[in-house]
């Protein structure tokens, strides 16, 4: 190679062009993703070692707030709410969702108009769908009256009156607004499945439903994986439909984290309480989701 | 059809002795061509497409039905495959049942006066259809002190749902593109907090959040609840644009830098005019998103601007005397109005928006 | 590698000048100090295989990637870290990059509207443009309705009315079927004959290479294998990889020992049964030899001479054929030459079977021997 063309120096390696354009354009996005994200969810963990009440103290008093949590009925309850609520909620989301994908796929007629059927209840508010189910789980005037009615007197179906069964009624609703969610992305997932497939399976004379559960089911794997992430979050966030349904009872049968959190903050004027809850629900977050989103996004650079 | 059964014969006999093990391999080597597919990216078209499959899938539904290796009377393959479309016919209509009982029991209930209401009659039609119900919850049920009707709760959830949407998306939209086409210093770990921040449940910002309004005197306004539906939606909105936008030729966009175009003429004249689509859907998400919110709007929107969905559970919530479930149904059913317009009316660019804005949760 | 000496640079400057370019993409060196001098109006086409940095190295001229060292000059101005739009250069992209959303008359012009042209100019260069790609009858439609073939003389229009004195070209034609690349290769030789502009064009395309170029620039893993005339790396390939990577079919290598032997270099090749000494008295040596080394005798098909003609040859054995492969204008044969594999060229009218045998030689003077350690030209 030519051996002249290093005499005039490398002087501008320095000078990177300076892209303040995008810089400028994204402001409100760093404002948001620090602001917000950064700089509040510190304070709200910070707030939790405080003696802060109704307004911010920096009184620090240590993991005091997280003892006294641990020893609170209400929040003792809330966790285990959300456990039942968590992975039944998911269980029949997926269950539902899949086989209802499943005969979807089947080339069925008319195959829009049950999309939307099933599909609607997810267009529609927490609230909406609390009251509903309120409404049909009443037990004097809802189901269980009208069941009676046919001739079945003994039927009992009125969960939300009862303490140990309230927070399956919650399920049902909660069901019964996502599953159509879990069936659209899984009829989508199964419609991206290469279609040679289901030639390879056919020509190999496997059954269909075998070729569902061993070949399709695990190449589905991502789809699963959304799905479990979208009502993983929804789970830990889930409060309007418990305001709408219960209010978070019989007693505190039914009470949730979310509510925990904002109930403290709010009528009860215990913030620091309130930050300690909200920090123990940050935590599964940060170390589920965290490493997902570090290896996602941040490592392996801006284009996918 | 009865070509398909008689080649399904011929292949069931020559592969009898297959067991699924031995298609394993194949499966795994196509299925990590599958697995890069993006389930969020492809939804809308995948929907709707595939005849090829659809057929493949159809000849298929003969083979599940014929699992043994002698070949059958084909009457009585096809009785068997009428019997399974039966079933699946069977299933899907009471699923569909399940589903759509609430909104038939809201609709009536809504419709029915309070004596036969009161007969508990859950799922029959109303005797005499009355909409005095609907009217009332409309313009004088109580939301607390004042007996006004869920109509003050309609107009705020509009005053905070158009702003918050315009806004939404736009910063969304900049930011996706510039995240896309605009290498530039900390966007990656920028944009990495932010997905992040879609997950994180607002009960854990919220506190901090009301301190900083407070702050600012911006607490309990039309403003701040604005800007919080605005932030809180970035995450979703910038991932939604940034996808988007990431799956255009980065031809183009080199191709618009060497006309000349810069940063916000590329935006403007190229790239918007291109991201037509990805605005629809991104419309329909953030409208039933923030028209649907309650915990937001119950804390900052402040007394004067409570949206709807707030006003509604103190319609139910506030009682005087009987419980009038025909108002409540008819408040449910107003405030579910719009949210379920919305979805009827856009379709399958709803059943992507919902897949591919899914992290919102 | 670069014909002119420094002395004969001043009064030709070159169109476009890289200097020990540098290029890191996440942490990984993707272009190493490389030089290049593209002199004006010349067709210079950057060769190579995917992922060799050819693409890379346009993208850089063009000021689509930041460099992490070096130096860029066009037209003797440094423009390393000017804009794109400020360097004097246009693009045509392999995927035509036309804006979806503009009829062809505005994706021609939108380059000159925001350069701020003044509306007639921006018409009379826009006509002219069409009228040189026959794209007058298809101003107002838009992309979506047309051709590739249309498609990609529309992105070549809207190089074309900017005006500007070099045209970088990233696989124009990889999209297109093949007759339609003929086509338009074609036409994209006739228009550097009228315009008589720098054009760097980027193929992995060898016909396109040798067909289109002034000079080859062959590129392997970021460094540049051999810039010549397509003549010369034809016939003098500087390595065993050019050698390989031109030509099609592709060249012969024969193993063997480069001996001395009364002080004539002779090529034994290796082989357990019949053995082949090939001198290369008449060889053009790169070096003076010293000693026997193990290396690789480059012959291509062409070059070998069948039948009673080739007892005329330095080389000339007597082989027996495994496999033909009728090419249409020719066929390849294909057999063993001291246990080797290897393939020839000739006429269809002999009508070889396999199992045929014939005389076969060949010119030693006109093929290439390469070190088998380092690959390099002897």
């Amino acid at each position: 190679m030519s051996s002249s063309a290093s005499q005039s120096g490398r002087a501008g390696a320095a000078r990177k062009r300076w892209q303040w354009r995008p810089l400028l354009a994204t402001t409100p996005m760093a404002l948001t993703a620090i602001g917000i994200f950064v700089v509040c969810v510190v304070y709200s963990v910070v707030l939790a070692f405080t003696r802060t009440k109704r307004f911010p103290t920096f009184d620090f008093v240590g993991f005091d707030q997280f003892g006294r949590l641990w020893h609170t009925s209400r929040w003792l309850a809330s966790v285990e709410n959300l456990l039942i609520f968590g992975v039944l909620f998911i269980a029949i989301c997926l269950l539902v969702g899949f086989l209802l994908a499943v005969l979807m796929d089947q080339k069925v007629r008319m195959e829009s108009a049950f999309r939307t059927v099933f599909l609607y209840p997810y267009a529609m508010s927490f609230v909406v769908t609390g009251l509903v189910w309120q409404w049909m789980l009443e037990p004097s005037l809802g189901i269980q009256n009208e069941v009676r009615s046919w001739g079945w007197s003994s039927f009992s179906f009125a969960p939300l009156t009862d303490p140990d069964f309230a927070i399956y009624g919650v399920i049902i609703a909660a069901a019964w607004q996502s599953s159509g969610l879990i069936m659209a992305l899984m009829l989508a997932g199964l419609r991206g499945i290469d279609s040679d497939i289901w030639k390879a399976a056919r020509v190999d004379g496997i059954p269909t439903w075998q070729t569902y559960l061993f070949i399709v089911l695990p190449m589905m794997r991502p789809v699963v994986v959304t799905s479990v992430v979208l009502l993983g979050a929804s789970v830990v966030k889930v409060y309007d439909l418990i305001v709408a349904q219960t209010g978070g009872g019989p007693g505190i049968s039914t009470e949730v984290p979310a509510k925990f959190v904002i109930d403290y903050i709010t009528e009860r004027g215990n913030a620091g309480q309130g930050m300690a809850a909200a920090t123990m629900m940050l935590l599964p977050i940060l170390l589920l989701v965290g490493p997902w989103v570090y290896n996602e996004y941040v490592r392996r650079g801006a284009r996918p | 059809m009865a070509k398909i059964d008689g080649m399904t014969h011929s292949s069931l006999i020559g592969r009898a002795a297959v067991t699924p093990r031995s298609v394993s391999p194949r499966v795994r080597r196509r299925s990590t061509a599958a697995v890069a597919v993006r389930a969020t990216a492809v939804v809308e078209t995948q929907v709707d497409e595939g005849t090829a499959e659809a057929l493949a899938t159809a000849a298929l539904q003969q083979l599940g039905q014929t699992d043994s290796v002698q070949p059958k009377p084909a009457s009585r393959r096809r009785t068997q495959q009428r019997y399974g479309r039966l079933g699946i016919y069977g299933f899907l209509l009471l699923s569909a049942l399940f589903f759509a009982i609430p909104l038939y029991v809201m609709i009536i209930t809504s419709m029915k006066g309070m004596p036969e209401i009161r007969l508990g009659q859950l799922f029959s039609l109303p005797g005499d259809p009355t909409f005095a119900a609907w009217i009332k919850a409309w313009s004088q049920a109580c939301t607390g002190v004042t007996c006004e009707g869920i109509q003050a709760g309609f107009f705020n959830s509009i005053k905070i749902t158009l702003p918050s949407v315009a806004l939404s998306i736009l910063i969304g939209s900049i930011n996706g593109y510039a995240l896309s086409f605009w290498r530039f210093r900390g966007a990656n770990l920028l944009f990495g907090i932010l997905v992040f921040g879609a997950f994180v449940p607002y009960q854990v910002v919220i506190y901090p959040m009301i301190i900083g309004f407070r702050e600012v005197g911006l607490y309990g306004t039309l403003t701040s609840i604005i800007l919080v539906h605005t932030m809180f939606g970035m995450p979703i909105m910038t991932l939604l644009f940034r996808n988007y936008f990431a799956s255009l030729p980065s031809e183009l966009f080199k191709a618009a830098r060497i006309d000349g175009a810069g940063f916000w003429q590329i935006f403007l004249q190229i790239m918007l005019p291109l991201a037509v689509p990805i605005i629809i859907v991104a419309v329909i998400l953030q409208t039933t998103n923030i028209w649907n919110d309650y915990l937001l709007g119950l804390i900052f929107a402040g007394s004067d601007n409570l949206p709807m969905t707030v006003q509604l559970n103190n319609i139910v919530t506030t009682t005087y005397g009987v419980r009038e479930y025909n108002v409540n149904m008819a408040a449910t059913m107003l405030t579910a109005a719009v949210p379920l317009a919305v979805y009827l009316l856009s379709g399958k660019y709803f059943v992507r928006g919902i897949a591919s804005g899914a992290v919102k949760g | 590698m670069t014909h002119l000496s420094t002395a004969a640079r001043a009064d030709n400057p070159y169109s476009v000048a890289i200097r020990d370019l540098d290029l890191d993409f996440d942490g990984v060196r993707v272009l190493r100090s490389l030089n290049l001098n593209i002199h004006k109006g010349e067709f210079l086409v950057l060769l190579g295989s995917s992922g060799c940095g050819k693409s890379t190295l346009l993208n850089c001229i063009a000021g689509l990637l930041d460099i992490t060292d070096g130096q860029i000059l066009i037209n003797d101005r440094d423009v390393t870290w000017e804009e794109p739009k400020d360097r004097d250069i246009a693009m045509v992209f392999q995927s035509y990059a036309l804006y979806p959303q503009m009829t062809v008359e505005k994706n021609l012009s939108f380059a000159l509207k925001v350069a701020g042209v003044n509306k007639e100019e921006i018409q009379r260069r826009v006509s002219k443009a069409a009228e040189m790609l026959h794209l007058t009858p298809l101003l107002q439609r838009k992309p979506a309705a047309l051709s590739g073939g249309q498609r990609q003389r529309v992105a070549i229009g809207r190089a074309l009315v900017r005006d500007v004195d070099v045209f970088l070209f990233d696989e124009p034609l990889s999209n297109l079927d093949a007759k339609l690349r003929t086509e338009l290769r074609v036409e994209i030789k006739r228009l550097h004959q009228q315009l008589n502009n720098t054009m760097i064009y980027v193929t992995h395309d060898q016909i396109e290479a040798l067909t289109l170029a002034d000079r080859i620039a062959i590129m392997k893993e970021g460094v540049i294998q051999q810039l010549d005339t397509p003549q010369t790396i034809y016939n003098k390939p500087v390595n065993r990889f050019v050698a390989g990577f031109i030509g099609s079919p592709g060249m012969n290598f024969l193993q063997g020992q480069l001996q001395l032997q009364d002080s004539q270099p002779w090529f034994i090749a290796d082989s357990a049964l019949a053995g082949l000494s090939v001198p290369l008295t008449h060889y053009p040596f790169c070096a003076d030899l010293t000693g026997s080394k193990a290396v690789e005798l480059g012959v291509r098909p062409e070059h070998v001479v069948v039948g009673e003609a080739a007892t005329a040859l330095p080389v000339c054995q007597e082989v027996g054929v495994e496999i033909v492969e009728p090419m249409g204008s020719d066929t390849l044969a294909w057999t063993r030459l001291a246990g080797q594999a290897f393939s020839f060229r000739t006429d269809t009218e002999l009508n070889l079977k396999p199992g045929d045998r014939l005389l076969i030689g060949f010119d030693p003077a006109r093929a290439s021997c390469f070190d088998a350690r380092s690959g390099e030209r002897i």
